[in-house]
């Protein structure tokens, strides 16, 4: 009877996980699809804006989080995506809805080289390399003989893609289109992840001399996952530019690169659906600050005590709950989990 | 060529803020194997207390003084509230330690800008501008710079070579395990070193101040050269340190005139950090570390 019962626990227990897994997904969906009917222009603005920053956040923590290769410089991957994504549009022709996956390509190919040779720079030198690519990326971007693609420091101005939906203004069909693109990049993540290739990924992450021995050909999956960061990066950089509008040096500067790790790092850096959390991070509260600051001069303080609070939110979330966000929900339900069930009859 | 010895020797001065940073650096990776991305965040901090000092009226060397008592403390504190606990965490990793850094450099950052804005102000030099020491190679304050470093340098070296102290840090460094057994109070020795490394940084700061004016981002530019310099100079290296500074200050200041123009100076920097990393990790006067499996 005792194992009846057990073995009845073990087969309903996955069952009752993935439905309440996907009830949470059903949710956050029927959000994100009704959202931009119920919000302002602005708040709709806003919306793709924390779609795009998901997408480079989690360009992040696939690289950061779960491969373990600490990126300070992927702000230059996204400036990279933003600045193709121009030339393809306005030098080469590209309509907007096809330059995401060029950029992508790109990008991946890039990523993937730099990642290549990468493979000798362990641990801090590459956060090293990275942070000073990050500094450096403003200044290439400035650069005379690059001026006549990226219009050098006046940068250049996006035109804003017309919806081809009756029903839908233009920011509405922009958002829904970013939407599409993050939810194809998040659902091929997650299949990765769950698979042989994130496996090898954590596995060399936490030991790699033990998962090189395992048979794991660990440059090739380290400059892969480069390659893969990239791309994500970049084609939240091409979205991130057309949902701007205009794209400068000044966008691009290293407080970029330190805002995806503070959306990694929120959110929870070895997470998918942290990197939501972190997106909304880093898109909702700069907001509010500002907007906290400009209701009255007696307020202005706020907009610039921000920053000293990233900073101390880093070293906190690190040294506290490293797990981020994601962590602290997972560690919750499993508690609430603990709390409920039924103990088992002896 | 007359040019030519200007770019050489106005290289040196920029070199000798190198190496104070580089050396702070390597003191700070030497003995934990921390890169100290907050380093250069520190230095500008306190600059700031310096500018706040002078500008209260005070005079410039006693204004001097107090900041490289306070940037000592400093260092110490962060050391002994932030850094230290970092080690004793169950789920340390490069990457926390990393985090922490960036956190550590973005707040102190943020809060330069919450208290002394973000507009550029101008720092007072010790050296008079029309001093006899200047000429038209170096202005008087680029002459200043070198000799107040080359004289930090050799205290430095004093300190680490001929005192119990000194000798006492250079073991807990070395071997903390065999420097706990003989009675070294390793994790006083570790806040120690963090010390003096803020305080190089602020006289790092202090000297570049009056060339790039001072704002929050003052060393952000600063920090990367150093990054360069230390790890030319060999990461693990303190003599190589202050070598790559020089280095590096030249090698960019020459180039960046002749070579790939001023606007791809930094780029230049970046380019000798990978270089290094790549080609020869143990930069000019590193060891080569082997590590068994």
């Amino acid at each position: 009877m005792t194992t009846m019962s057990a073995t009845a626990d073990l087969a309903s227990a996955p069952t009752r996980r993935i439905s309440s897994g996907a009830r949470w997904l059903a949710a956050l969906g029927a959000v994100a699809l009704v959202a931009p009917f119920v919000f302002s222009d602005y708040h709709v603005f806003q919306a793709t804006q924390i779609v795009v920053y998901a997408i480079a956040v989690l360009g992040f923590n696939l690289l950061t989080g779960f491969s373990g290769q600490i990126s300070l410089g992927n702000g230059s991957f996204y400036a990279l995506g933003a600045y193709t994504s121009v030339v393809l549009m306005t030098h080469v022709g590209v309509p907007y809805w096809a330059a995401p996956p060029i950029v992508g390509a790109l990008c991946f190919g890039v990523g993937f080289l730099f990642g290549r040779s990468a493979t000798r720079l362990e641990g801090i030198y590459l956060a090293l390399a990275t942070f000073g690519l990050a500094i450096v990326t403003p200044q290439i971007l400035k650069l005379d003989a690059l001026e006549r693609w990226t219009g050098g420091n006046q940068g250049v101005v996006i035109s804003k893609p017309v919806s081809p939906i009756p029903g839908l203004n233009d920011d509405q069909w922009l958002y829904f289109f970013c939407l599409i693109v993050a939810v194809v990049l998040f659902a091929a993540a997650w299949n990765v992840m769950r698979g042989r290739s994130g496996r090898a990924l954590i596995a060399l992450r936490d030991h790699p001399i033990a998962a090189g021995t395992m048979g794991i050909n660990v440059p090739v999956y380290k400059a892969r996952v480069f390659g893969v960061s990239a791309m994500y990066t970049g084609i939240a950089g091409a979205l991130g530019g057309l949902i701007a509008g205009f794209i400068a040096p000044g966008s691009f500067e290293i407080f970029l690169s330190i805002q995806l790790l503070i959306g990694g790092v929120v959110g929870g850096v070895a997470s998918i659906f942290g990197s939501l959390f972190g997106a909304l991070f880093i898109e909702i509260v700069p907001d509010l600050a500002k907007h906290a600051s400009e209701i009255s001069p007696s307020l202005e303080w706020l907009a610039v005590v921000q920053y000293p609070i990233y900073g101390a939110l880093l070293i906190v979330t690190m040294m506290l709950m490293p797990g981020g966000m994601a962590g602290l929900v997972a560690s919750a339900r499993i508690r609430i989990a603990r709390a409920t069930a039924t103990p088992p009859r002896i | 060529m007359q040019a030519f010895l200007h770019q050489l020797l106005s290289g040196l001065a920029d070199g000798s803020l190198y190496a104070s940073i580089a050396l702070a650096l390597v003191m700070i990776f030497k003995a934990t194997h921390q890169v100290n991305f907050a380093q250069g965040e520190m230095a500008m901090f306190s600059t700031f207390i310096a500018y706040t000092l002078a500008g209260a009226g005070l005079p410039y060397w006693v204004a001097f003084a107090i900041t490289l008592a306070f940037s000592f403390v400093f260092g110490v504190v962060v050391q002994r509230v932030i850094v230290q606990r970092l080690g004793r965490l169950p789920h340390a990793s490069e990457l926390t330690a990393v985090v922490v850094f960036i956190g550590l450099l973005v707040l102190f950052n943020g809060t330069a800008g919450l208290v002394w804005g973000y507009t550029n102000k101008e720092f007072p030099s010790p050296f008079d501008s029309r001093a006899w020491y200047g000429s038209t190679y170096l202005s008087p304050h680029e002459v200043g710079m070198i000799v107040v470093t080359l004289i930090v340098l050799a205290i430095v070296f004093v300190f680490f070579r001929f005192t119990r102290l000194g000798l006492a840090m250079r073991a807990a460094a070395e071997n903390p395990q065999s420097s706990r057994l003989v009675g070294i109070r390793v994790g006083w020795m570790l806040a120690l070193g963090w010390g003096l490394a803020a305080l190089l940084g602020s006289i790092a700061g202090m000297m570049a101040a009056p060339k790039l004016f001072l704002d929050p981002n003052l060393m952000g530019g600063v920090i990367l050269y150093g990054f360069a310099a230390a790890l030319l100079g060999g990461i693990d290296n303190p003599w190589g340190a202050p070598i790559g500074g020089f280095i590096v200050g030249v090698l960019v200041n020459l180039s960046g005139a002749y070579v790939v123009g001023s606007h791809l100076k930094q780029t230049l920097a970046l380019g000798v950090i990978v270089a290094v990393l790549v080609f020869k990790p143990s930069g000019l006067f590193g060891r080569t570390v082997v590590v068994r499996v």
